[in-house]
């Protein structure tokens, strides 16, 4: 397997605080890797600046081995990367339908369709079909998402992401938020996605993330602490001080 | 965590469309029908609501489908008809000639206007797009040679055979019915759904692939072909354009059209439309204060309707289906 996605010393600053800072990783093709740490470690921060929502100030973003530290966020969708969000951002006063024709032209030139019929293709409706089956929404269609439950807009969040058959899938805390009932249908989701989709994962349910992925990268203040498969992340020092904190894990 | 849908939410997308096309063809109807019914004057209003109708509809295609207001508008529908204006009395040529090269600067304008404000949002599109509006005002009243000043140009516009109140109404008709349609093909494409993304979340739009800063500048442009169509019919209607026909206020009716039927309904422009002009004349025959029953008309709607006129009656039939 290739490196897909290649960080190189990614620094992030705002002010003078540097939220992400020095950060190398690499995810190789059809990897599931979670990114863990506790709050402000920067997990977020690191997603925006592989997305393209903030720059990185300093250091080297390769996706599939090109350079895209400088590309817009839109590109960056285009060359295969989807994401969704650790606050929902969906199309509120849209229906389930319509959110799902978004995301699925995206990257089609039919978005520039200005007098043509909005209705999907065969092929458009089988691949919508697909993903609300997955995120266990297709009876939900026609529904409002302003007028959805909130485990329902993360399933959409995910059924958006799924759609535009990314390369790399990256998910912002998907199951925060939700109930234990609804933990277990999204962990189910994220056990149902292609293995050769490559997935980058932050989280903060450790049972939930370690049982989904093949490595783990822990941040804390920003810097990169350790990484390793999640049997030794389960048992090692660092990581359980980070979490627990140094004084409480000694006594 | 996924209910199956309730009965209600069920019958809306059978229920909502068909009666959307029997006030389609109510308002046709109405439209087609009410010149017979009343005097001569109240033709030309009824010439003038339809064509600031379109106005109204070029500015929801911006405030109420994309979520950004624009207050230049007035000022890319007034471009036109000073275009067409000039075309047939300075220069002499065709008001046909005269009508595409109206429209054809109206959309230039509104390019040029699209570069400039598709970066901003919320108060600060609005007042970009205001001093955009006030620069052509500017240009209008002080370019004396070519304008006229505030004097302003009279046109040889209207040809003879539509010199009648009547004939005119229907050319008007026939044409706003037309572009109406193209309109509403647009709002409801592929294209018109990307517009309703960006007004709900631009940021998750970019992340599924859009540019969006494209996308505004095609929106603008195409809010600035149909305010150019517009300003080339009322030159054709009024044949004299002065400052007045490009200033703010002239922006503003068109958006106060708009909100007043229902942003992000379009159809709702035609009601917007009769509502103030129908009022502007109404009340002006009984009090010289028919500005300050109009503003208070319009706080009413404001408190009453916050969605508009048709807005509210969507929001009231909705709420009835349960």
């Amino acid at each position: 397997m290739t490196d897909f996605l290649q960080l190189d010393t990614v620094t992030v600053q705002f002010g003078a605080l540097k939220a992400v800072d020095s950060v190398s990783i690499r995810v190789r093709e059809g990897e599931r890797r979670a990114i863990i740490g506790p709050n402000g470690a920067g997990k977020t921060t690191l997603f925006n600046a592989i997305t393209g929502v903030v720059s990185a100030t300093s250091g080297r973003i390769l996706f599939k081995g090109e350079d895209v530290t400088r590309a817009p966020v839109h590109e960056r969708a285009k060359r295969g990367m989807s994401r969704t969000f650790q606050i929902t951002n969906l199309f509120p006063n849209l229906t389930v339908s319509e959110n799902m024709r978004l995301a699925l032209r995206g990257l089609s030139p039919r978005k520039f369709s200005l007098f043509g019929s909005s209705d999907l293709s065969a092929e458009e409706a089988a691949r919508a079909d697909g993903a609300l089956e997955i995120s266990r929404l297709h009876s939900r269609r026609e529904t409002v998402v302003k007028e959805m439950s909130y485990g329902e807009q993360r399933q959409l969040e995910m059924a958006m992401a799924l759609v535009a058959q990314p390369k790399l899938l990256l998910l912002d805390e998907p199951a925060a938020g939700l109930s234990p009932a609804e933990r277990v249908i999204v962990s189910d989701i994220i056990r149902a996605l292609p293995r050769d989709l490559t997935l980058v994962l932050i989280e903060h349910d450790m049972d939930l993330v370690l049982s989904l992925v093949d490595y783990v990268t822990v941040l804390n203040n920003g810097k990169l602490l350790v990484e390793a498969p999640p049997s030794e992340i389960r048992v090692n020092k660092d990581v359980q001080d980070v979490y627990l904190g140094k004084a409480r894990h000694d006594a | 965590m996924t209910p199956a849908p309730t009965p209600a939410a069920a019958g809306k997308p059978s229920f909502m469309p068909r009666l959307g096309l029997a006030a389609v063809i109510l308002g046709t109807l109405f439209f087609a029908i009410a010149p017979l019914l009343v005097p001569t004057y109240q033709i030309s209003i009824l010439t003038e609501v339809l064509i600031y109708a379109v106005l109204a509809m070029s500015v929801d295609i911006l405030a109420g489908y994309t979520g950004r207001t624009p207050l230049c508008l007035g000022a890319v529908f007034g471009v036109s008809t000073y275009v067409t204006v000039y075309w047939t009395s300075t220069m002499g040529g065709s008001p046909y000639t005269g009508m595409m090269l109206g429209i054809l600067a109206a959309t230039l304008v509104a390019a040029i206007f699209a570069i400039l404000a598709i970066r901003t949002t919320g108060v600060y599109f609005l007042l970009l797009t205001l001093a955009l509006g006030m620069i052509i005002w500017g240009i209008c009243l002080r370019w004396t040679s070519v304008t006229g000043g505030e004097n302003g140009l009279r046109g040889a516009v209207r040809p003879a055979e539509l010199a009648a109140h009547m004939p005119f109404y229907y050319v008007v008709f026939v044409a706003v019915a037309i572009i109406t349609f193209i309109m509403w093909r647009f709002v409801r494409s592929p294209f018109g759904l990307t517009l309703r993304g960006i007004r709900d979340s631009d940021s998750r739009m970019r992340s599924l692939g859009y540019n969006v800063s494209l996308h505004m500048f095609i929106a603008f442009t195409v809010a600035g072909v149909f305010a150019g169509v517009a300003g080339a019919l009322y030159a054709m209607f009024n044949d004299f354009v002065s400052p007045s026909t490009v200033a703010l206020t002239q922006s503003v009716e068109g958006l106060l059209m708009a909100i007043t039927g229902g942003v992000g309904t379009l159809f709702g422009s035609f009601i917007g439309a009769l509502a103030i002009i129908g009022l502007e004349n109404a009340v002006s025959i009984y009090t010289e204060r028919w500005q300050t029953v109009l503003g208070l008309v319009f706080i009413f709607i404001m408190i009453f309707a916050p969605d508009g006129i048709l807005g509210g009656i969507k929001t009231l039939l909705a709420r009835k289906r349960g």
